[in-house]
């Protein structure tokens, strides 16, 4: 036995688990932060209605154009709604839609990605091309004429952000997966008879994993402003259900009576929108390979 | 007399990760004006950090602690940027191990150089720079100053290195590792106009490598770091003839010298790893892998004491050492058992040709033109017997890499026939069944890149064992691991826990799982260290000889392919040159390319001669392949227009010898000497 075995005072290192990942995005006061202000959004759009001190379209015609207030946290508007209420309502809307937008455009581009950038040949080069096309329009403008054509619906604006982000997330994973296929690991899998399934993934795709993670959290912020953007301009979420964008866009008109209507629902979107990038950039750092 | 160089307690520490880790502990050295003084040492030994800090330029997180540091007696250490700024270039310069990075791209060369002399006027500047390329002997000065970094070749970028460092002439030259990137004939031919201008100009350099056989050709003294540590220090024939450190001792007995054979002498591999800098031992840092260790040496920390006038070691038992009453050296690996050759043929490949179609552009496309296609392999036969080794040598581009692939299938583009135990394999791997898979596996070069970092040792070993042999138990597993002399608890270790030699042994115990008939090794040890290599190829003599599998060894080091193998064949271009069993690989007739390779290696014997056979230019690009002969080129032996017109024949001596050349092997015999000539170890 060589004297390797006496330097073997490492304890096996277990795979990176969620848990793990989270205590270590806490270890930096950065992502510490990005961390708690996504959690702290999520908690609202989860009980957000539950806590919530007035209805979501709770019209008070007797304290309208309300300053904060103890009454009123982030004031009323010029209908007399309660802001405060309204941005946690709309937590909800955007949370969901974006979130789940997001997750799937990552499922399909993963897919996509993986599969075309481990098979090559013509049809991945056709399909890059295409990807590339897409991929030249503003995601605004190929939003909005997305929506043109369906219509404004909740269920087509997860249909725009699938398909504005696939392409992205598919051109994302086929990188890595160009980068891992000629790897030893890789190659030995190949002659070992393993089917192409199993390479994709359980040898390839772990490697793609933390890239996929941080590229799935920036897409998320994207999706957000998204969201909020389309809302601003009329065709995103639709009246009555509350929305941050679309709240901007009707404070606009009232910037000098009621300036707060305006800023919350702008605050809203831009903290949740650093909080997501702080902790996309904190989970670059985090996410290393088991055992490092 | 002042010297170039005097470093004093030297200590560099790094602040990057959770406590200060020191890097180079306590290191003093002199260094005469005139005089060549090697570093040597292994990865993590600190080398690098000690030229860095000798430069006066390491990285931030790097502090120097304590220590003093003085170049032709002014002191670098507390000197500010601006101070140093004119010291550097006129008093210290450096010449770095990628010349590529460290040429600024976007200036042609001649820009670059005559930057240098401000003072001067535009033409004469010019006229200077030109002059320095012609001093590194640069055969067409004016048309290199024009070019860009990226037109010419590496050995021609480190020539334009060691000129820009030459320019000032500065008092001490740092060389790191200025070689090691180049191919070997390139390399022969850099190392021997640094070793002229070094004559000629007799300035202190320091230089910096882990080729014990480039320091053996170059220093005067040397200096052995060893994890942060100065371990010896002396002249260069005193440590070569009688090393007193065990490290020491080591590091000269686990490198296969030129002209070795498996057959005649066992290499003693320095066991267990290199220690990492955030772990090392509080006492003797050698102490864990030391072979004559006693308890004093766990205890406390040995002093570098005097062994002789310029000689100094620090190791608590080296006067025993010197009057021989211990025996510091690693104790060799067992002989391999003999084994009667089987007459059985393993692998036969007949016309192998790997092509790469190179990509056209639109316009090309448009036209019609032919694609142009990058000839990697060209008309290859080999035939490796049951139970032998192969070696195939070769400088980069010369296509082993894709000789290999192309016989496990791992590329579509091959032609020709390839049988294994008499059975024709498709080309492609997706066309081989269970049976074929097991019976040809490969070891690939980068064991960085050979294990899936997502997965334990013990998954990547189980899925050959599940897949091609149908069996599902740690046990075997286990016995996998014990096979490769790694303990069984790194089962469920991750690679990156992994020390690169351990990342290497598992790798080699993936490709034995599925119990193959021939195993490919692509440089399986050209990555690691030399304490590691050479415990590497023990275990793979060991496991050859246990399972009777035959190996196909490819490597760009003619000392260690020839160490390992019975036959070898030489690659140039995608062709062979040359097929020779090993024991008369070394002596003459040789094919011209195989002479010039002989010559190019550093021999690991400050008193060896060899032979000085140089060869003219880079490879020929592979896009244009030159015709008839692929070598005339650059062949020192070229013998008229029948090289040029026509493919050379395969000629036999009588000792089975067979070279790819247009000379008869007599008058070859008749023309070349022994390339080398180097003592034998006992």
């Amino acid at each position: 036995m060589t004297k390797e075995s006496t330097t073997a005072g490492v304890t096996p290192a277990r795979g990176w688990r969620p848990f793990t990942v989270l205590t270590r995005l806490f270890g930096r006061p950065a992502s510490a932060a990005g961390t708690s202000i996504v959690l702290i959004f999520l908690l609202m759009a989860l009980i957000g209605p539950l806590i919530a001190p007035y209805g979501v379209n709770e019209q008070i015609p007797s304290e309208t154009r309300q300053a904060p207030s103890p009454d009123h946290w982030f004031g009323t508007d010029h209908l007399g709604r309660d802001v405060f209420s309204r941005v946690l309502f709309g937590a909800r809307d955007i949370l969901l839609l974006a979130g789940l937008g997001t997750f799937l455009a990552v499922l399909a581009g993963t897919a996509i990605g993986l599969l075309s950038g481990y098979r090559g040949g013509t049809f991945d080069e056709a399909l890059m091309r295409v990807f590339d096309s897409l991929l030249a329009i503003p995601a605004l403008l190929l939003a909005l004429l997305l929506l043109g054509v369906v219509g404004p619906a909740r269920n087509a604006l997860l249909i725009v952000i699938v398909f504005v982000y696939t392409p992205i997330v598919a051109r994302v994973a086929r990188s890595v997966v160009l980068s891992v296929k000629s790897k030893g690991f890789v190659q030995a899998a190949r002659m070992r008879g393993e089917s192409e399934t199993w390479i994709i993934f359980r040898e390839i795709l772990p490697s793609a994993f933390p890239t996929l993670t941080v590229e799935g959290a920036l897409r998320f912020s994207y999706a957000i402003f998204l969201i909020a953007a389309l809302g601003f301009l009329g065709i995103g979420v639709q009246p009555p259900n509350p929305n941050w964008g679309l709240m901007v866009a009707e404070a606009r008109e009232h910037v000098f009576q009621t300036p707060w209507a305006l800023w919350m629902p702008a605050l809203a979107i831009s903290v949740l929108v650093i909080g997501v990038n702080l902790m996309a950039d904190g989970l670059r750092r985090v996410l290393r390979v088991p055992g490092a | 007399m002042i010297p170039a160089l005097s470093v004093e307690d030297l200590t560099v520490k790094y602040r990057n990760g959770p406590g200060p880790v020191t890097a180079v502990r306590e290191v003093s050295l002199e260094i005469q004006p005139g005089e060549v003084h090697g570093l040597v040492g292994e990865s993590g030994s600190g080398k690098t950090t000690l030229a860095l800090a000798v430069m006066r330029h390491l990285p931030e997180q790097a502090v120097i602690t304590s220590g003093s540091i003085r170049v032709d007696g002014q002191e670098l250490i507390g000197l500010s940027p601006e101070r140093l700024r004119p010291i550097w270039g006129s008093q210290i310069a450096m010449v770095p191990q990628d010349p590529l990075s460290a040429l600024n791209p976007t200036l042609r060369i001649g820009k670059q150089l005559s930057e240098r002399f401000e003072a001067l006027s535009r033409s004469d500047a010019r006229d200077k720079a030109i002059e320095l390329l012609e001093m590194v002997q640069i055969a067409d000065p004016a048309r290199v100053a024009r070019s860009y970094p990226h037109q010419i070749s590496g050995g021609m970028q480190q020539r334009v290195m060691i000129a820009m460092a030459l320019s000032a002439e500065p008092k001490l030259l740092i060389l790191d590792e200025p070689t090691t990137g180049l191919d070997s004939t390139t390399e022969a031919v850099v190392l021997d106009l640094i070793r002229e201008l070094m004559r000629a100009r007799q300035t202190a350099t320091l230089y910096v490598s882990h080729s014990l056989g480039v320091i053996a050709q170059f220093a005067d003294r040397l200096t052995v770091l060893y994890a942060s540590e100065l371990v010896e220090h002396g002249s260069k024939m005193d440590l070569f003839e009688n090393p007193l450190h065990p490290y020491t001792c080591g590091l000269l007995d686990s490198v296969p010298r030129l002209g070795e054979n498996k057959r005649e002498i066992q290499l003693r591999s320095i066991e267990g790893r290199i220690p990492s800098l955030e772990d090392l031992p509080s006492a003797c840092v050698f102490a864990p892998r030391c072979p004559v260790v006693i308890d004093i040496c766990q205890e406390t920390r040995p002093a570098l004491e005097g062994a002789g006038a310029t000689r100094q070691v620090r190791c608590y038992r080296w006067e025993e050492t010197r009057a021989g009453e211990i025996d510091p050296r690693q104790p060799p690996a067992p002989p391999p058992l003999e084994r009667p050759t089987i007459a059985e043929t393993a692998l036969q490949i007949e016309n192998l040709e790997v092509r790469y179609d190179q990509p056209r552009s639109l316009a090309e496309w448009l036209r019609r033109s032919p694609r142009q296609s990058v000839r990697a392999v060209d008309n290859v036969r080999l035939t490796i017997r049951k139970g032998e080794t192969l070696g195939l040598v070769g400088e980069s581009g010369s296509g082993k890499t894709s000789l290999a692939q192309a016989v496990v299938g791992l590329v579509d583009s091959a032609r020709g026939r390839v049988e294994l135990f008499g059975a024709e394999l498709p080309t492609q791997i997706k066309h081989r069944d269970r049976e074929t898979l097991s019976r040809l596996q490969m070891v690939m070069q980068n064991p960085d890149e050979a294990l899936n970092p997502y997965l334990t040792v013990g998954q990547s070993l189980s899925r050959p064992l599940a897949l091609l042999r149908g069996i599902h138990s740690e046990e075997e597993v286990r016995r996998l691991l014990e096979g490769v002399r790694l303990p069984p608890e790194y089962a469920d270790r991750y690679p990156a826990q992994l020390s690169a030699g351990e990342k290497q042994r598992v790798a080699i115990a993936r490709a034995f799982a599925a119990m193959p008939g021939l195993v490919l090794l692509d440089e399986p040890v050209s990555s690691l260290d030399v304490s590691v290599q050479a415990s590497i190829l023990n275990l793979l003599n060991r496991l050859q000889t246990e399972h009777g599998t035959s190996l196909l060894f490819i490597s760009h080091d003619i000392s260690v392919v020839g160490y390992l193998s019975e036959t070898v064949g030489v690659l140039y271009l995608g062709q062979l040159m040359e097929l020779a069993p090993s024991e008369n690989l070394f002596d003459p007739p040789y094919h011209p390319y195989t002479e010039a390779l002989l010559s190019a290696i550093p021999l690991l014997d400050p008193k060896a001669t060899q032979e000085r056979v140089r060869l003219r230019g880079g490879i020929p690009s592979s896009l244009e392949p030159p015709s008839g002969c692929p070598f005339h080129t650059r062949c020192p032996r070229f013998i008229g227009d029948i090289c040029i017109e026509q493919t050379p024949p395969w000629q036999e001596d009588k000792t089975g010898k067979r070279i790819f050349c247009h000379i008869p092997v007599s008058d070859l015999r008749r023309e070349q000497g022994q390339v080398f000539a180097m003592r034998k170890r006992e």
